[in-house]
């Protein structure tokens, strides 16, 4: 019985961002660092180049948003994407399609398309990404409602750590529509990735915490972002990756359980 | 990976509740499936349900997270006493060291659908008696069992479809090894819901018949539902069982049907081999996935018999429970310990005549045997595939 929790070590290679008022991780850099630049518009999710056009179609926001950072990411880490395991964490799936789904289940016909069933599984964003990169690489999809993030961020470190091979990390969350958005407000999309490495890249030493207090975000409306999504938690750890400094904070977790993150200097 | 106990495990479905009318009904190839209405929903369908789920009493602490699929949680724990494991887990390690990894496929959405019929006639909004986060939500089923349990340990859902609750104790190897933690709870829990029902009856993947996994004349699944935990531990002075491996590709291929040579599967089979360090004729019994639709069961078929040739026996256990869905991993790793605890190689039910393009050593007859590894084979939606493999406890 160990007493104290092992650290993961990893590294971060590639980031891929996009969110209100962040358009990708290149743009998004001077905004993390100095959020004064920061405006806070809505998020718009650009159609993922990596989908054929057939899947495109049937792709929901939470598909393409995935799709456009892991891909970003891979480009930025230099890697092949067929050549990554890969975790993807959500609170939940595709949302437009779960509330098309409910109506019909409540409708007299109960017509239920069977593309709508298909991409009802938790794991849309992954099967797509897999099938558009012909990847055959394990690929592991979870939830853990506002402790998404952390949860995504354990597994991929810790199947990094264990399988010393690179892992992608792709965390995104999608508003429901009504009446569903009433009873799980998310306040706009937000989708993070980043691709992690056993060796090299910017280290990261991760260790569960317990009942640490989350880190917030210093700016108020970064801060407001954070608490408002949940793939939005990992702000502070995006804005100690956009600067040069070491940086150590907490992110949230489950109730009891945060992540502690240690982020070396550049 | 090192070889890890399971020092407990349990099951509920339609086969009954824990261990031991699982393992009759098994020796006796009694199904547990019936052609039976589900709600409001006569599809003429045979299902896998579970009996007792509505009559259970319920903590009025957890009251928010009343629904159907916490409640087979609840059955599930309460089965084999093995929450009082689990109990006894926490003493040991502090609720702090014990992750609670669950798969699920459709969680408590039953009460969003239903939640649909009433939805406010003038502002459309969902009534007020709706608990999202503790019954729709996918996490929800994890959420209930961490905190039924008062386990304070890392924890959280895998929702890959139906190889869900297969991927989780992979997972959970992985964090015990690495330190993280020094056991975890692990399985799956997925009750029947509309969304299910109606779905894949859209896909034309139910059979209008009982589900005869490797017929010549199978006509598709029976849906079921089940709850099935295990504990693994560090360490354990009586296992029940060994987790020798788990092995997980993804297809690449197609968002709902497996690739056709079933190759992503025979990497997961590969991969699991590796991980326990074992060759294919190592492993005494297959606990095939086997749902019982014509493109499924001849896309594993040749994914077995490239791994393994035409002789390791094996079997799809769904004519007894039903595809269990998110659960099926969880409940066919249940089954393989079963088998290597009582040497027992279940018959594949419902077989009138075994597809003869099909080539592996399909059991439609029990035999009984001293078993060492068992390999359970898990794959879904999304081409998500896993490979549990077990060893008898000495």
């Amino acid at each position: 019985m160990s007493a104290v929790s092992a650290v993961l070590d990893v590294g971060v290679a590639g980031i891929g961002l996009l969110g209100p008022g962040l358009v990708d991780w290149a743009s998004a850099l001077p905004l993390l660092r100095d959020p004064a630049l920061w405006q806070r518009v809505p998020t718009v999710v650009p159609a993922p180049a990596l989908l054929p056009a057939t899947e495109r179609r049937r792709a929901g926001i939470v598909v393409k948003a995935s799709v456009v950072v892991a891909d970003a990411a891979c480009a930025a880490a230099g890697v092949a994407p067929a050549s990554l395991a890969t975790v993807f964490t959500s609170s939940t799936g595709d949302p437009a399609n779960c509330h098309a789904l409910c109506e019909a289940l409540a409708s007299a016909g109960r017509l239920v398309s069977p593309t709508r069933f298909t991409n009802s599984v938790h794991n849309v964003a992954a099967g797509y990404w897999h099938i558009a990169t012909q990847s055959m690489q394990t690929s592991t999809s979870l939830a853990a409602f506002d402790a998404s993030l952390a949860a995504g961020l354990l597994e991929a470190a810790a199947q990094c750590a264990y399988t010393l091979a690179p892992v992608l990390l792709v965390a995104c969350d999608v508003p429901y529509l009504e009446p569903l958005h009433g009873v799980r407000p998310l306040a706009d999309s937000f989708a993070l990735a980043m691709v992690l490495l056993p060796q090299g890249g910017r280290r990261l030493h991760l260790a569960l915490a317990g009942d640490a207090i989350a880190t917030r975000c210093a700016h108020p409306g970064l801060e407001t972002l954070r608490g408002q999504i949940p793939a939005a938690r990992g702000l502070p750890l995006l804005q100690a990756l956009a600067g040069p400094a070491a940086a150590a904070l907490v992110l949230e977790g489950l109730p009891g359980m945060a992540l502690a993150v240690q982020v070396d200097a550049a | 990976m090192t070889p890890l106990a399971v020092s407990d495990y349990t099951v509920v479905s339609a086969l009954g509740h824990g261990r031991a009318p699982t393992l009759q009904a098994l020796r006796a190839g009694r199904s547990g499936l019936r052609q039976v209405d589900f709600e409001t929903a006569t599809l003429g369908a045979w299902l896998g349900v579970v009996d007792g789920i509505e009559a259970l009493d319920w903590r009025a602490d957890l009251a928010d997270f009343d629904c159907r699929n916490n409640r087979l949680a609840e059955l599930g724990l309460r089965a084999d006493a093995f929450s009082s494991s689990v109990r006894r887990a926490a003493a040991r390690f502090g609720a702090a060291r014990i992750g609670v990894f669950l798969g699920t496929s459709t969680s408590g959405i039953l009460q969003t659908e239903l939640a649909y019929r009433r939805r406010d006639a003038v502002s459309g909004a969902l009534p007020a008696d709706l608990h999202y986060a503790e019954t729709h939500n996918t996490y929800s089923v994890a959420r209930y069992v961490r905190q039924a349990l008062d386990l304070r340990g890392p924890a959280c859902v895998v929702s890959t479809a139906c190889s869900s609750s297969a991927k989780v104790f992979g997972q959970a190897a992985r964090l015990i090894e690495l330190g993280l933690i020094d056991a975890a709870v692990v399985g799956g829990v997925d009750s029947l819901c509309l969304t299910t029902l109606y779905g894949f009856q859209a896909l034309e993947l139910v059979s209008p018949e009982i589900c005869r996994p490797w017929d010549a004349q199978r006509r598709g699944l029976s849906i079921g539902e089940a709850a099935a935990f295990a504990l693994l531990e560090r360490d354990a002075a009586a296992p029940l069982a060994w987790l020798l491996g788990c092995g997980e590709s993804s297809d690449g291929h197609h968002m709902s049907s497996p690739h056709p040579e079933g190759a992503g599967a025979a990497l997961a089979m590969r991969q699991a081999l590796a991980q326990a360090g074992c060759t294919p004729a190592d492993v005494s019994y297959i606990n095939l996935h086997g749902t019982g639709t014509p493109g499924n069961d001849a896309a594993e078929d040749r994914g077995v018999v490239s791994v393994f040739g035409r002789d390791t026996p094996c079997s799809s256990t769904k004519g007894y429970t039903g595809h269990t869905l998110g659960a099926a991993g969880g409940v066919e790793a249940v089954v393989s310990m079963l088998a290597l605890q009582d040497g027992l190689l279940p018959a594949g039910l419902n077989v009138r005549q075994i597809d003869p393009t099909l080539q592996s050593n399909y059991l439609t007859q029990a035999r009984q045997g001293r078993l060492e590894r068992v390999a359970s084979n898990s794959f879904g939606f999304g081409g998500s595939n896993a490979c549990l493999l077990f060893g008898a406890a000495p």
